[in-house]
């Protein structure tokens, strides 16, 4: 006869409504969790979308998402010339609000070569840009359709191609144009600030600049030996894809891990103090019966068997509905909540041992309770 | 379900006290209290609140170490100065004694019938032959027909008897009652007092009570009266009315 399934079959109700405030809380702890690896996935989303393996840089920078880096345009062919190096592209980055549909829209704005790397990864929807100009490639996050004409600076663009995930660290959908739409959105002053300059004598500079040049090399080439090459001209630094996701998850998105990471261990802490106290105050519900069991000669193994069962039922259906919340609710968030297997089965694990160390509590009452007192002397 | 008497004394509690506390603050619950309990007896102790009744049963009830004096149940030399002579109390109740509770007491998870059959299952009995043991011992007691329901559904002289079968289960010798008859009404009251006397004779037990319900005194062979921890007049107070079962045997 199994007491601890009986208890909750008697009490029901109650009892799955425990679970589903738990659960709830579970829900807000996994969401931490998702949120967290959301940031860093979003953070290395951006530096692997082009699937390279070299970043050139402005000198003693560790650009481009770091650090600001402005390095000529035409850097690109000396790069691609390097031993190793397949192939080279020229990109810029630059953050652009844009009116659409009467509201303001954050887009993280891509410039690209389209034959060389540097592009979106993959195209869900859609077609890559095909014209040289006026075309764009937009995430999905953005809300764009296909077909959607916005503004970007100067010109209009129309989307031609969709991709999915496309963000940067903070959550701005990405935007794939042409580099030199980029680079004329990102350098032509407007007509009036153009005629100024030009009667200052500014002349027109050179609007070749992008903030890194992305290098692919061939099957077994050393991306190493490529950025020691690179190195070599003062002008340039080197960083290769595995040092870029590196800098990208440990420096650019080091304070948000760390502050997602101290709230989840605090949501953490609350859960076990929460759950500890629901497992002692089902015991301290149940002293009389426990005393009862005690004097008719029910031993304390079957007793502790009684909480500790208990205890990880209301944990495992507790984390069960927390489960279900955040895979049901996941998509809703405006950030990106990614939850891998391992660090739901992690918290799972956390969740049984908090259970069973919060049972102690309930465990030392119930051994402690007086068989005398059923009698009610 | 009868059985053969027997003679030996069931419980003999030899010159037990037991206090409570040390130097100022000590207070002696229990003073050289002696009694001797035979088969197919019903035995009450009486006395005003604090006098030790409770004390009392809960040393023979094996819940309670007395300070000193000495102690057998069926026979077999539990306390000695003091000291429980066996370190497993738990089976010893388990095996010797049933215990019938004021307010029935029962689990409230159970049913009736998992409430008697829960002991038989403690004391190493499958699950189904518990069951069936569980049903018998409610149909003997006329409340068969509630083995399904749950006690909150139980009225307070249905919830009694399965409270009753629940401390008949094991066959214990020696079957002790806090209050029995506290939480029913005059008519339950001599119903459940038949009923204990009933299983007295046939399962040849000894049944020990603590009441302060006066419409039962006459019910009982013999009484104690329990005053500041002493019994009255050395011993047991007579009972006008009822002569002592073993007396009747003897």
């Amino acid at each position: 006869m199994n007491l601890a399934y009986r208890d909750i079959r008697h009490n029901l109700g109650r009892f799955l409504l425990t679970c589903v405030g738990l659960g709830l809380l579970l829900g807000v702890v996994m969401a931490m969790i998702g949120i967290y690896r959301g940031l860093v996935v979003d953070a290395l989303t951006i530096a692997r979308a082009p699937a390279v393996d070299l970043w050139v840089v402005e000198a003693n920078t560790r650009g481009p998402f770091a650090e600001a880096s402005r390095i000529p345009g035409d850097i690109r062919n000396a790069v691609a010339r390097i031993a190793g190096v397949a192939a080279a592209g020229s990109i810029t980055y630059q953050t652009v609000e844009a009116e659409y549909r009467d509201a303001k829209l954050r887009l993280y704005i891509i410039g690209y070569e389209p034959t060389r790397p540097g592009g979106p990864p993959e195209i869900v929807r859609g077609r890559g840009i095909a014209r040289s100009h006026y075309e764009m490639v937009a995430d999905r996050t953005a809300g764009l359709e296909l077909d959607d004409r916005i503004s970007l600076g100067r010109n209009t663009f129309t989307v031609v191609g969709l991709t999915q995930n496309q963000v940067n660290t903070g959550g701005d959908p990405a935007v794939y144009i042409t580099l030199s739409d980029a680079q004329k959105l990102q350098f032509d002053l407007a007509p009036p600030a153009q005629r100024v300059q030009l009667a200052r004598g500014a002349g027109t500079a050179s609007r070749d600049t992008v903030n890194a040049v992305v290098a692919r090399l061939q099957p077994n080439a050393s991306a190493n030996a490529a950025a020691d090459t690179v190195r070599r001209w003062k002008h340039l630094s080197a960083i290769t894809q595995e040092a870029q996701e590196e800098i990208l998850s440990r420096s650019l998105v080091d304070r948000a891990r760390r502050q997602i990471g101290l709230f989840t261990s605090l949501l953490l802490i609350v859960s076990a103090v929460i759950i500890a106290l629901i497992i002692y105050t089902m015991t301290m519900e149940k002293l009389k019966p426990i005393a009862t069991l005690k004097l008719i000669g029910s031993s304390d193994r079957t007793i502790i068997g009684m909480i500790v069962q208990q205890a990880l039922a209301l944990g495992f259906i507790g984390f069960a509905i927390g489960v279900a919340l955040i895979l049901g609710i996941k998509d809703s968030f405006p950030r990106r909540v990614v939850l891998e297997p391992d660090n739901v089965l992690m918290l799972g694990l956390v969740v049984f041992v908090v259970c069973l160390l919060s049972s102690g509590l309930g465990v030392r009452a119930a051994l402690k309770v007086d068989p005398a007192t059923a009698l009610g002397g | 379900m009868a059985t053969a008497r027997d003679d030996r004394p069931l419980v003999r509690v030899d010159s037990v006290s037991k206090h409570f506390g040390a130097g100022e603050t000590r207070v002696d619950a229990l003073i050289d209290v002696s009694i001797t309990v035979y088969p197919q007896q019903l035995i009450a102790l009486l006395g005003p609140s604090g006098s030790g009744k409770t004390t009392l049963l809960n040393i023979i009830g094996c819940i309670l170490n007395p300070s000193s004096g000495a102690m057998e149940l069926d026979g077999e030399p539990v306390v000695r100065d003091g000291r429980w002579l066996r370190s497993d109390l738990r089976r010893l109740r388990l095996d010797k004694i049933g215990f019938i509770f004021q307010s029935h007491n029962l689990l409230p998870f159970l049913n009736a019938t998992d409430n008697v059959a829960i002991v038989l299952q403690l004391a190493g009995v499958d699950a189904a032959n518990a069951r069936r043991r569980a049903v018998e011992l409610l149909d003997y007691l006329e409340v068969g027909h509630r083995k399904d329901a749950m006690p909150a559904h139980l009225s307070g002289g249905e919830g009694q008897r399965v409270a009753i079968a629940r401390a008949l289960a094991n066959r214990p010798r020696i079957i002790l009652a806090d209050e029995p008859t506290a939480a029913l009404d005059s008519k339950r009251a001599q119903i459940v007092m038949d009923l204990l006397r009933k299983l007295a004779i046939e399962q040849n037990a000894a049944i020990i009570a603590v009441t302060h319900d006066e419409k039962i005194f006459d019910r009982f062979d013999r009484i104690f009266q329990l005053r500041d921890g002493r019994l009255d007049n050395g011993g047991e107070a007579q009972n006008g009315a009822m002569e002592t079962a073993h007396a009747q045997g003897a």
